[in-house]
């Protein structure tokens, strides 16, 4: 196979890093190589942020950093960051938004990024048990239950 | 607890994280630094796995305590940004020179592209400068492994390294599979004046032998260095170091290559083998920034396709850069769909130290840290900012220049931990060589090293690890500069107090310090808890040491 390419988008404070790091710790728990890319610091403090997570079985990744029309699937959890980031998009990528999440039934707007994430997880054949365990090793136990709700209202809404 | 299980036997981890169990695994006895993007995780990391990590005032200190303790034969580590070591330059240049007794080496973490910087300085031009070796890592099991090389080389040549990282390669997450523990080293005292000491009768000859070492360490690094030749195509041969290896793979896989992980000084009999398979057809060097590997390359007489400087040396390279350096594309890099900048938070104190500086139509000497965000819209109350602590000495110099009602506007805003980095010796400055409109320097307190991510400082009252500390007084040092006022104020729940201080020391031809003490937002919760869990061990502590005074008949 070749390299897996999905890059997470959205403003500082709405989740990017961390939903970046559960897709990460999920594909290293299943083997694959991974990198993964973003820029902190100044841009935390409210401003656009992207993450990149590339995978690959049986091939190295190389550049952390997903090039330009190359992106299998653009994540975005704040429909403003959209236009800056599409030109990531390649031709037939998977571009995922909020419009795609029934918001109104989220317990907790702050899950939107897991929502996001149970949303992307139809596009791969890991199970929802994998995903949970990655969930569960990044979020602190009184985040778990929510999660679950969360993650199974984008998996199957 | 750090955010990775440090006894995973492989692990996702960033290049910072692998640095910091590096340190681990290396036994490393001492480390210092002062907080600057991209380095900072590395000392908290360290601290959190155990290791005895402190923030120091400011990169020359850190550089200086780090030095001291490896002339006691230990393994120490200094940390800092690369504009962090503009300031610690004084002692590396001469470091250099004495060498070490035990280990060091010394993290500078450059920032191509400027994520979070002033400029986009590259520390390899230090390096050579300075004299002092240095790795370059291109990914974290690179970053684990190249502490590892760093440090034995700096033990094994008594010399301080240099481990030059980037952003992307301290905040990429990759794979890394840890190696053994080194035994430990066992510090003690040695004399050796000739060797430390370094006046110019013992310092003349010291710079002869440091030559004579890079003589020796260039045989190593061509003979042993973590270098990599690759060959596959007869055609290409490309020559590259750090991150921009991993983009070359990919916007070239076809191309051979030759990875230096050991820059200066230069395997130049490597460089110059490798160079000797593609006579006639493309040799080319790709790096990010400056074109220090192509300079130096081709001044040995070696010759090489370089990138654009004019568009290539601004910036990261990514791999659609490099597939333009090699397809000799130079027209202008695509202009990218402009996202949101940073901005002040909500609520953020520093909104309402700058909205009262705007109404009083201030001239603003303005610092680093988040407040810097202040110069741009809607704000756009500060009018210069260059280097940790200039906003003092900065502001003396315009009053001393401009028109008597203009100098009287002009009010240095600095930042709490900006302050004790840079800002003390600005304070000494303006009560010495006082203006004779005097002069106004508020210190912008939000109790914290904000900019970086919340870390503990001098003036905090906290180590690194958040334990309790002696708390630096603002205000005695000011007074004892010479300052005639010195001001305490909270401008969130006092704005008009704020106001009223700030247009009187204005009036005034006097020298006046307010500390604007509100805390960081961000901060403020884990602020409360640190100080809870200090008071609760020292009551703890009293209680038993009183119990056991009771329990001895001696109370």
């Amino acid at each position: 196979m070749s390299v897996v390419n999905v890059k997470f988008a959205g403003l500082g404070g709405t989740g990017v890093i961390k939903a970046s790091d559960v897709m990460a710790e999920l594909v290293f728990e299943q083997g694959y190589d991974v990198k993964k890319a973003e820029v902190h610091g100044m841009s935390q403090r409210g401003g656009s942020i992207a993450s990149d997570v590339r995978f690959a079985k049986g091939e190295e990744v190389q550049s952390p950093m997903i090039p330009t029309g190359e992106a299998d699937y653009l994540v975005v959890f704040d429909e403003t960051q959209v236009v800056v980031n599409e030109a990531f998009l390649k031709q037939g990528g998977v571009l995922l938004t909020p419009a795609d999440i029934d918001v109104s039934k989220l317990e907790n707007v702050k899950a939107l990024n897991v929502a996001m994430l149970g949303k992307l997880s139809k596009h791969f054949d890991f199970t929802v048990d994998q995903w949970t365990v990655a969930l569960n090793k990044l979020f602190a136990e009184k985040f778990h239950e929510g999660n679950k709700k969360a993650f199974m209202l984008g998996r199957e809404g | 607890m750090p955010a990775f299980d440090p006894n995973a036997k492989k692990m996702l981890i960033s290049g910072n994280e692998a640095i910091s169990l590096s340190m681990r695994h290396c036994n490393v006895q001492f480390a210092a630094g002062y907080p600057g993007t991209p380095s900072t995780e590395i000392l908290e990391d360290y601290s959190e796995l155990g290791g005895y990590a402190q923030w120091a005032p400011n990169e020359k200190v850190a550089a200086e305590v780090a030095l001291g303790a490896a002339f006691g034969h230990a393994r120490s580590v200094v940390t800092m940004k690369m504009v962090g070591l503009n300031v610690a330059s004084d002692v590396l240049y001469t470091a250099t020179y004495t060498g070490v007794d035990g280990g060091m080496v010394w993290i500078v973490a450059d920032d191509p592209g400027q994520g979070s910087s002033q400029n986009e300085q590259d520390t390899r031009n230090h390096a050579k400068a300075s004299v002092c070796p240095m790795f370059e890592p291109s990914n974290s099991q690179e970053a684990y492994d190249f502490f590892r090389i760093a440090m034995q080389t700096s033990e094994k040549f008594k010399i301080p390294v240099i481990l030059r990282m980037t952003t992307r390669v301290d905040h990429s997450k990759s794979i890394v599979v840890p190696k053994e523990e080194l035994p430990a080293m066992v510090p003690n005292f040695e004399r050796n004046i000739a060797q430390h000491v370094m006046v110019p009768g013992f310092s003349k000859p010291a710079g002869r032998k440091l030559r004579a070492k890079m003589d020796e360490m260039e045989a190593w690094n061509v003979a042993e260095g973590p270098n990599k030749v690759e060959m596959r195509s007869a055609d290409m041969g490309i020559i590259t170091s750090g991150i921009s290896y991993h983009h070359v793979r990919e916007a070239a896989p076809e191309a051979s290559i030759l990875k230096l992980g050991m820059t200066y000084p230069l395997p130049m009999q490597l460089i110059k083998d490798f160079a000797g398979k593609f006579e006639g057809k493309r040799l080319l060097v790709i790096e990010e920034n400056d074109p220090w590997l192509a300079e130096n390359i081709k001044a040995a007489g070696i010759q090489c396709e370089s990138k654009y400087d004019p568009i290539f040396r601004f910036g990261e390279l990514d791999v659609n850069r490099v597939r333009r350096i090699i397809a000799g594309d130079r027209n202008p890099d695509p202009v990218p769909v402009k996202g949101k900048p940073p901005m002040l938070c909500p609520g953020c104190p520093h909104r309402s130290s700058f909205a009262v500086l705007k109404e009083l139509d201030c001239i603003v000497s303005g610092d680093i840290g988040c407040y810097t965000l202040a110069a741009l819209p809607p704000i756009s109350a500060m009018d210069y900012m260059i280097d940790m602590g200039a906003a003092i000495g900065m502001g003396i110099g315009l009053r001393n220049v401009l028109p008597r009602e203009q100098a009287k506007k002009v009010v240095s805003v600095i930042g709490d931990s900006t302050f004790v980095h840079s800002g003390i010796t600005g304070l000494v400055e303006a009560g010495y060589n006082r203006p004779d409109t005097g002069h106004v320097v508020v210190i912008l307190d939000n109790s914290i090293t904000a900019m970086t991510g919340q870390q503990e400082h001098p003036g905090t009252g906290r180590h690194l690890d958040h334990s309790p500390a002696y708390k630096l007084d603002y205000g005695a040092i000011a007074k004892t500069a010479g300052f005639d006022n010195v001001y305490e104020v909270n401008q969130v729940k006092e704005p008009e107090e704020f106001k009223r201080l700030v247009k009187e020391a204005l009036e005034k031809d006097e020298l006046t310090l307010i500390v604007a003490k509100s805390p960081c937002i961000l901060a403020l919760k884990s602020i409360l808890a640190w100080d809870k869990a200090n008071k609760e061990k020292a009551e703890k502590a009293l209680a038993e040491s009183e119990a056991a005074a009771k329990k001895n008949g001696n109370f």
